[in-house]
């Protein structure tokens, strides 16, 4: 059975480390096993850097502290990273030219902590190129492809993550989020996915974006599995300037996501037949405006129904600034990029024009042949947006009405809701190459996610549900307040043991 | 809003990004499809609102550390190997660009 992974068979992170712990199954008899299939899905051009002895090394070392009784959370658990986490053995390219070359000396932390945990790493996973992109079409290395439909992106920009979660590739895999490139990645591909709060996961060694909105997140099957592998992802790094030692009074620290997840579900369980009774769902009435497909709308009404079912109350709620989230995040994120990426000057690394003249012709050319158009576009509205003259207008502008998107989403939580739901696009994946001829119409589809960002809060996609004109996975966004990333999976999970939306892999449909 | 072509040329300079002039012409009119996107935040009624450049500055008190300013281990030879070999050209231990002052 060469297109099903051994890992395939268990039906969660923990059943898998069960039958690892017991001696059933080797780690190394997992990754040769994940290795193996990886050919055979080549198509979905899902990975970009494969090395089976590393790959092999690692499991051999799970194996071995397993067997000393010193397995940690993730021993032998096959994963892989998005290309934008730096890794000491594979490659980093950020799906790029620029950096088609490059090798860290180092480990991203999210990297070192998973490694740490046991998992076992299958390598490095496509994506849009430095994580600019809504549909995995800028990666310098070729689109990724929808494991549901060959011929729909698989979304962006985490959609090698994905791809290779909803494929079966493997048990859960890292991803960044920015603007919603776990979240819209996860909907299209019918797999879970978390963006936990800013500031709760180390930012280093993740290839920089937008440095006030990139997160690093896990996305996984299911809200357990999502739990198990944020947990070793989360916790102060003093590397990072803005990682947060504490939340809310909390330690950053490991056990606090499932501390609050365990309270939540064991406070589901008292409830009985009504696990949710109490819950305030608030539904923005923005998210529902005329650009919703309506199989979309469909889906999404009746996960809502399904909740109420568990005991949960709907309540209409306004986030009035939802469009401005577009022109606030397209602002804010190239002006950022265009700072963060002007270290690619083609003197300590990336990409090097093979002809130029003096100094500054040397990077010019190098950066005009080492960035994609999307993200060449980018870095230019930034550099123009923070240009003398314009930097109050649109700069700080943009941070004004960031403020007030932020405190409308603060509004609803204190008044009306302890959750918000909604779609988290505003159709099924499209097509690959429909967009291309006109870049904006991506960043428009965002406009489900990018407020959530901007604001730093933590939200969830959870499957619910299939297109009916073109039969592919739709995603519920579940937004919480700072810090609720334990309620917000327990929420998650309550919705999974009622529904099985999230068991269905293509081509079982 | 419209952009112009001299105003296009200007950004490239100063992002260092050689365009070509079809480049020039391609990016004047994307631009100026960009800048009518983020134009609808000028209507926007802001007055006596804040900036905010760091997402959770609404929720706590941010405080962005500085690390102690105390030395620390450098590079092992193996590390400082593998920056180095990232360098497009390198000779002993050295980044190697055009001559820049005669």
């Amino acid at each position: 059975m060469a297109n099903f992974p051994l890992h395939t068979q268990f039906p969660s992170i923990h059943a898998l480390r069960t039958a690892l712990q017991s001696g059933s199954l080797s780690a190394a008899e997992l990754a040769q096993s994940a290795l193996d299939t990886l050919d055979s899905h080549a198509g979905l051009n899902a990975f970009l850097h494969v090395d089976p002895e590393l790959t092999l090394a690692q499991a051999r070392r799970a194996d071995a502290a397993i067997k000393a009784g010193k397995g940690g959370s993730l021993a032998g658990v096959p994963i892989a990273h998005k290309d934008v986490f730096v890794t000491q053995g594979w490659r980093t390219t950020a799906a790029s030219r620029m950096l088609e070359n490059y090798t860290s000396p180092f480990d991203a932390t999210v990297v070192s902590r998973l490694a740490d945990a046991g998992a076992v790493s299958l390598g490095k996973l496509n994506c849009d190129e430095f994580a600019m992109g809504s549909g995995n079409e800028t990666s310098y290395f070729d689109p990724v492809r929808n494991p549901w439909d060959p011929s729909a992106v698989p979304g962006g920009s985490s959609g090698g993550s994905a791809a290779a979660v909803a494929a079966g590739l493997l048990m859960a895999a890292t991803g960044t989020d920015t603007g919603g490139s776990i979240r819209q990645p996860a909907a299209f591909c019918g797999v879970s996915g978390i963006k936990p709060t800013y500031g709760t996961v180390s930012r280093l060694g993740i290839v920089a974006y937008a440095s006030s909105l990139d997160q690093a997140g896990p996305i996984a099957r299911h809200a357990r599995d999502l739990l198990d592998m944020l947990e070793p992802m989360a916790g102060f790094d003093p590397l990072d300037s803005t990682s947060l030692e504490y939340c809310d009074g909390q330690a950053n620290t490991a056990g606090r996501i499932r501390t609050r997840f365990d309270a939540a579900v064991a406070g589901q369980q008292q409830k009985g037949s009504r696990p949710l009774e109490g819950l305030r769902i608030g539904v923005p009435r923005e998210f529902f405006g005329p650009g919703l497909a309506a199989d979309v709308a469909q889906a999404i009404e009746q996960a809502l129904k399904t909740f109420e079912s568990l005991g949960a109350v709907r309540v209409d709620i306004s986030l009035p600034r939802t469009e401005l989230s577009i022109p606030s995040y397209y602002v804010i994120a190239p002006a950022e990029a265009s700072t963060n990426l002007s270290r690619y000057d083609a003197v300590r690394f990336g990409h090097r024009a093979d002809s130029y003249g003096d100094l500054e012709d040397m990077s010019s050319r190098s950066r005009f042949e080492g960035f994609g158009p999307e993200v060449r576009r980018r870095i230019l509205a930034g550099t123009y947006v923070l240009c003398h003259g314009y930097y109050d207008a649109y700069y700080l502008q943009a941070q004004r009405v960031r403020r007030m998107i932020t405190n409308d989403f603060q509004q609803a939580f204190a008044q009306h809701c302890d959750v918000i739901m909604g779609p988290v696009t505003p159709s099924v994946a499209w097509p690959i190459g429909d967009n291309r001829e006109d870049p904006i119409a991506d960043w428009l589809s965002d406009i489900y996610t990018l407020g959530v960002s901007l604001a730093g809060l933590p939200a969830m996609s959870v499957p619910c549900g299939f297109g009916t004109e073109r039969p592919l996975p739709i995603g519920l966004q579940i937004i919480g307040n700072y810090f609720a990333e334990g309620e917000l999976l327990a929420v998650a999970d309550c919705y999974q043991q009622a529904t099985d939306w999230h068991q269905r892999t293509p081509g079982q449909q | 809003m419209a952009i112009s072509e001299q105003d296009v040329t200007r950004i490239a300079r100063l992002a260092r990004i050689k365009l070509t002039p079809d480049e020039t012409a391609q990016t004047q009119k994307e631009l100026s499809d960009i800048l009518g996107l983020m134009a609808r935040l000028q209507a926007v009624d802001t007055a006596g609102v804040e900036p905010m450049a760091h997402p959770l500055s609404a929720h706590q008190d941010i405080q962005l550390r500085l690390r102690d300013d105390a030395a620390a281990p450098t590079l092992t030879e193996n590390e400082r190997n593998t920056l180095m070999n990232n360098a497009p050209a390198q000779a002993e231990g050295l980044f190697l660009v055009p001559t820049v002052i005669e």
